[in-house]
C-alpha cells in the first residue's frame, strides 16, 4: 500500500506530533455542539447533581467522610486493588493482544471469543460463578472468598477486555515494513519491540489502562458476593456508598462518590500525561 | 467489497430490530375495562405472591384486576417508590421502609390502623446450618463460641439485616443478668465471628450456599423455601428470637381495588397461601402443611420467648435511630470498631 | 514483522491462554455446566416463562439503541478529538472516560437526582410534558449509554492517531470535500476499530445490571431486563433458570464476536 518512507511519516504523525489539526468549521462545530448537549444531559448534569448534593454538607462533609476510618479503608482498598489490577492488565492485556494479532495456532479464535465475555456476563452471575470456582467449594482447592485476593480476582475478571481490545486494532494496523527495515539494519528483536512496536501501542495501552482503572473502581456486583464486604478488610467503596444511601444519608454518599470521581479524573489525567511523555520520547 | 456489503446488511438488520421489537416489547398495554394494580414488594415475595394473585383473580373482587409487580431489596423498593415508581400497594421487609413513604406523602399516616397494625406477613430470625447441623447449633450462645463462622447481612446496608442483629441484642439483654452493656458485648462477639457481611439477605444466602461459614442468620421463610428447593441445609429455630413483621400499605393515590386485594391477602385464603410459602400467618386459625418446614404438619411451632420490636425496643423509629443511625447508632459504632484483621 | 524466538513465543502463548482460561474460560464452562445440569429442563423452563422472554427482548432493544447512540457519539467525538483543535479538548477527553468510573449505585442516584418524576431537577417538568424518563425506556437507554460511553471513542482514537492523516491531507489537496474524505478515507480506515467498539458496547450493554436495577424499577414483564431477571430467579430459588438466562446473554455476545471474527480478513503474520 504505502512505501516504507510514507509509513514512517504516518508513524511520526501518529506519535504525538500533532501534524495538521484543523480548526472547527461549521459542520464539525455543529457536531461538537450536539455531542456536548448529549454529553451534558447524560453525564455532566447528573454528575453535577451528585457534586451539588455532596456540597450540601460543605467542606466538612468531605473531610468527615475521609476521616471516617471505615470509608477511608474502603477507598484504600478499592483504589489500591484497582491500581494493582490495572498493572496486571497492562502486562497481560498487551500479551494477549499480541498473541491474538501476531500468533497463529489452533484455537486462537476461541481465545478471541472469550475476551469479551466478562462484559456480557451480568456481574451478579460473574460473582456467583467465581464464588463457585474460587470459593469454599473450589474444585482446585483455591479459596479466595472473603479475602483481599477475591477483590483482585473479581476486578481482573471484569477489566480483562479493556487493554486487549484497545491494543488489538492498533497492533493489527501496524505495518511490518519499519520493523523489517530495522531488522535488516541489524536491530535485535528486543530493540525492535522496544523502540518501534511499543511506542506505537503506548497510546492504546494508556487508553485501555484508563478504562480498566475506571471500571475497576466502579465495580460492585461481582465484588459483593466474593469479597464478603468485611468492614476494613474487604469492603469496597461502592458498598459504603450504598450503606450511606440505605441510612438516608445522601450527602455522605454523594461526598464519597465525588471523592471517587476526583480520584478517577486524577488517574485518567495522569495516564494521559504519561502517555504523551512516553510517545514523545520514542 | 464483499465484506463491506455484508457489514451494511448486518447493520441494516440490526437497525431494523428495534423497530420490530418495540412492537413486541410494548409495555403495560392495559385494557380499559380492567383495573391494573401495581404491587411493589421485597425480593422473596415473587414466589409467594404468584399464587395469591391468581387466587384473588378468581374471586369476585379480583375478576377484572390485572397486576404489575416489582420485586427487589426492601430499601431499594422504598426509595424507588419515593422516586416516582408507581405503586398501589407496597409490601416491604420492615416498617421504616414504609415510614419513609409516609414521610414522602405517598402513604397515609394512618396506614397501620387496621387489625394487624399494618403487618401482612410474619417470620422469625432463625439459624440456617449445614444439613445435619454438624456443629450442633441450638441457641444464640452457641453462635459466639470461638471458631464458629457466621454469615449475616450487614445491617448498615441491608434494612432486612437489622432483624438479625436486634434479635441477637434482645437475646443478650433478656438473658439472666443481661443489660445494655452485656448485649453490646454479645453483638460485638457475634460480629467478630462473622466471615462475611454481605450487602443483602439474598447475597448472604448465596454466600452460605456456596460453602462459606457454618451458620447463617436467616429468616424462617427463606429457610423453608431453601429446604423446599432441595438445598443441603437445615434450620434451627432458637428458643428465643425476634418476630419479623413485614408491613404492607396502600398508597394514597391507589385504586380502590388495592384495598380489596389487601383484604384478600389478610383473609384466611390469602394467609394460607402465604403460609405455604414459608410466612407465619398474622391471623389466627390458619392451618396448612408447609413443604420445606422442619415438621411440615406443624410448620410454625410457637416460640418460647418471643421478642418484638414494639415490646422490646419501643418501636422501629426509636430502634432505628438508637441502633442504626449512620453516625451515632450503637450497631454502627460496633461495626466501625470491628477493624478485623486489616 | 518481528517474530519472537520460539521459546518466547510459546511462553507468551501459554501465559495468555492460561490466564484467559482460568479467569474466563473455566467460569464459562461452569456456567454452561450449571445451565445444563438437568439437561434442557431449566433451559426450556426459562424460555417458556413469558417474563424471561420479555426481559430478553427489553435487554436487546435497550442495548441496540444504546449502542447506536454510543457509536455515533463515539465516532464523532473521536474524529473531533484527533483531527481538530478546540479549547477544552483535553478536558473533554478526560471527561469522556469518567462515566466508566462511576459505580452503578451512584449512576442510579445521579440519574434519579436529575430525572426523577418526583424530586428530580428536570424530572417533574419533563413528565408534565409527557416525557417519562425514569422507570421507562429513555432512562434505561441513558443508563446503558452511560456505562458504555467511552468504549467506541477509546477504540477509535488510538487507531485514528496511528493511521495518521497524510492520506486525508492528500485527498483534500486533490479537491475532496470534508464529507468525501470522511466517507472514503477516514471511516474505512477506522472500520475495524469501530466494529470492535460496537461489539464491546453491545456486550457491556447486554450485561448491565446495577444502574438499571435502580433506573428501571424492575417491573416484571415490563421494564425488567435479562440481568435483573437472572437475579430475581436466583433469589427465588430457581437457580438453574437464572444460569440459563445468563447463558443466553453470554451466547448473544459470543455470537456477535464470532460474526465479527468471521467477517474480518485474517491477519497475516508473514
Amino acid at each position: 500500500m504505502s512505501t516504507a518512507v510514507l509509513s514512517q511519516d504516518t508513524r511520526a504523525v501518529g506519535r504525538g506530533r500533532p501534524g495538521v489539526r484543523w480548526t472547527l468549521t461549521k459542520g464539525p462545530s455543529l457536531g461538537l455542539g450536539i455531542g456536548m448537549i448529549w454529553f451534558s444531559l447524560l453525564v455532566l448534569i447528573p454528575l453535577a447533581a451528585i457534586v451539588a448534593t455532596a456540597g450540601e454538607g460543605g467542606w466538612s462533609g468531605y473531610v468527615d467522610t475521609l476521616k471516617n476510618p471505615q470509608s477511608w479503608a474502603a477507598i484504600k482498598l478499592t483504589v489500591g486493588q484497582s491500581l494493582v489490577v490495572t498493572a496486571i492488565n497492562v502486562v497481560m492485556g498487551t500479551l494477549i493482544a499480541w498473541v491474538l494479532v501476531r500468533d497463529r495456532f489452533w484455537g486462537k479464535r476461541l481465545l478471541d471469543l472469550l475476551i469479551d465475555i466478562p462484559f456480557a456476563m451480568p456481574t451478579v452471575v460473574a460473582g456467583l460463578v467465581l464464588l463457585g470456582l474460587y470459593g469454599p467449594k473450589s474444585p482446585l482447592g483455591i479459596n479466595v472468598s472473603n479475602t483481599r485476593n477475591s477483590v483482585t480476582l473479581a476486578l481482573a475478571f471484569v477489566t480483562l477486555p479493556f487493554i486487549v481490545r484497545t491494543v488489538q486494532p492498533v497492533l493489527a494496523e501496524l505495518e511490518g515494513d519499519v520493523e523489517e527495515a530495522a531488522a535488516s539494519l541489524g536491530a535485535t528483536r528486543t530493540t525492535i519491540l522496544r523502540r518501534i512496536v511499543l511506542p506505537s501501542i503506548i497510546p492504546a495501552i494508556a487508553a485501555g489502562a484508563a478504562l480498566s482503572f475506571a471500571r475497576a473502581i466502579s465495580e460492585y456486583g461481582s465484588l459483593v458476593l466474593l469479597s464478603g464486604s468485611l468492614p476494613f478488610r474487604t469492603e469496597a467503596v461502592s458498598v459504603r456508598v450504598l450503606t450511606f444511601i440505605e441510612g438516608g444519608d445522601r450527602t455522605s454518599a454523594a461526598a464519597l462518590a465525588t471523592i471517587m470521581l476526583g480520584v478517577a479524573l486524577l488517574v485518567i489525567v495522569a495516564l494521559d500525561v504519561l502517555q504523551r511523555r512516553m510517545a514523545r520520547r520514542g | 467489497m464483499i465484506q463491506r456489503n455484508r457489514l451494511i446488511a448486518l447493520t441494516a438488520a440490526a437497525a431494523a430490530v428495534p423497530a420490530i421489537l418495540s412492537g413486541c416489547a410494548a409495555s403495560s398495554g392495559s385494557s380499559s375495562d380492567k383495573d391494573q394494580l401495581s404491587i411493589v414488594g421485597f425480593s422473596v415475595l415473587k414466589n409467594a405472591n404468584e399464587p395469591v394473585i391468581s387466587a384473588f383473580q378468581k374471586t369476585d373482587a379480583g375478576k377484572n384486576v390485572s397486576f404489575t409487580t416489582s420485586y427487589g431489596a426492601s430499601g431499594d423498593q422504598s426509595r424507588a417508590v419515593a422516586g416516582g415508581l408507581h405503586a398501589d400497594e407496597v409490601h416491604l421487609s420492615l416498617t421504616p421502609d414504609v415510614q419513609s413513604l409516609v414521610d414522602a406523602g405517598l402513604v397515609d399516616k394512618n396506614w397501620d390502623q387496621n387489625a394487624t397494625h399494618g403487618i401482612l406477613t410474619d417470620s422469625e430470625v432463625v439459624f440456617l446450618v449445614r444439613k445435619g447441623n454438624p456443629l450442633g447449633i441450638k441457641s444464640w450462645d452457641d453462635l459466639v463460641k470461638p471458631g464458629v463462622k457466621i454469615i449475616t447481612p450487614n445491617p448498615s446496608s441491608s434494612g432486612s439485616a437489622k432483624w438479625n442483629i436486634l434479635a441477637a441484642w434482645a437475646h443478650a439483654a433478656n438473658a439472666p443478668g443481661g443489660s445494655d452493656a452485656t448485649a453490646k458485648d454479645f453483638v460485638t462477639k457475634l460480629l467478630h465471628n462473622a466471615v462475611a457481611l454481605p450487602g443483602s439477605g439474598s447475597d448472604a444466602l448465596a454466600s452460605f450456599l456456596a460453602g462459606n461459614g457454618d451458620v447463617l442468620l436467616a429468616y424462617e421463610n427463606d429457610s423453608i423455601e431453601a429446604k423446599a428447593a432441595g438445598d443441603d441445609v437445615d434450620y434451627i429455630v432458637p428458643d428465643d428470637t425476634l418476630l419479623i413483621e413485614n408491613p404492607a400499605a396502600i398508597t394514597t393515590d391507589a385504586k380502590p381495588a388495592a384495598q380489596d386485594f389487601l383484604d384478600f391477602q389478610l383473609s384466611k385464603a390469602g394467609q394460607t397461601l402465604y403460609a405455604q410459602s414459608g410466612f407465619r400467618p398474622v391471623i389466627s386459625g390458619v392451618q396448612t402443611d408447609v413443604k420445606g418446614a422442619n415438621d411440615p404438619s406443624n410448620p410454625y411451632p410457637a416460640i418460647k420467648t418471643q421478642y418484638t420490636i414494639d415490646k422490646d425496643f419501643g418501636g422501629w423509629s426509636k430502634a432505628n435511630t438508637e441502633f442504626f443511625d449512620d453516625k451515632t447508632g450503637i450497631i454502627t459504632k460496633i461495626i466501625s470498631g470491628l477493624n478485623i484483621g486489616s | 514483522m518481528v517474530e519472537l524466538s520460539l521459546p518466547a513465543k510459546w511462553a507468551v502463548r501459554l501465559l495468555a491462554i492460561g490466564y484467559v482460561f482460568f479467569l474466563v474460560g473455566w467460569p464459562v464452562i461452569t456456567l454452561t455446566q450449571r445451565t445444563f445440569s438437568d439437561g434442557l429442563a431449566s433451559f426450556n423452563a426459562a424460555l417458556s416463562d413469558p417474563d424471561v422472554t420479555h426481559a430478553l427482548l427489553v435487554t436487546v432493544e435497550i442495548s441496540i439503541w444504546a449502542v447506536i447512540i454510543n457509536t455515533v457519539f463515539g465516532v464523532g467525538m473521536a474524529l473531533l478529538l484527533v483531527r481538530y483543535q478546540f479549547p477544552g479538548k483535553r478536558v473533554l477527553s478526560a471527561l469522556i472516560d469518567l462515566p466508566m468510573s462511576v459505580s452503578p449505585v451512584v449512576i442510579g442516584l445521579a440519574l434519579m437526582l436529575v430525572y426523577s418524576g418526583r424530586y428530580g431537577w428536570f424530572g417533574p417538568t419533563l413528565e408534565s410534558h409527557g416525557l417519562v424518563v425514569i422507570f421507562n425506556s429513555p432512562g434505561m437507554i441513558m443508563a446503558t449509554c452511560f456505562v458504555a460511553l467511552p468504549l467506541v471513542v477509546r477504540e477509535v482514537v488510538p487507531v485514528l492517531e496511528e493511521v495518521g492523516d497524510d492520506q486525508e491531507q492528500a485527498a483534500r489537496s486533490l479537491g475532496a470535500n470534508a464529507v468525501q474524505v470522511l466517507r472514503r478515507i477516514t471511516l474505512p480506515a477506522i472500520k475495524w476499530a469501530v466494529v470492535y467498539g460496537v461489539v464491546l458496547s453491545l456486550a457491556r450493554s447486554l450485561g448491565e445490571f446495577g444502574a438499571l436495577k435502580i433506573v428501571s424499577g424492575n417491573l416484571t414483564g415490563q421494564t425488567q431486563t435479562a440481568p435483573l431477571v437472572v437475579e430475581q430467579k436466583y433469589n427465588n430459588f430457581a437457580q438453574n433458570e437464572a444460569y440459563a438466562v445468563a447463558f443466553i446473554l453470554v451466547a448473544i455476545s459470543v455470537l456477535c464476536i464470532l460474526v465479527v471474527s468471521l467477517l474480518r480478513p485474517q491477519e497475516s503474520t508473514s
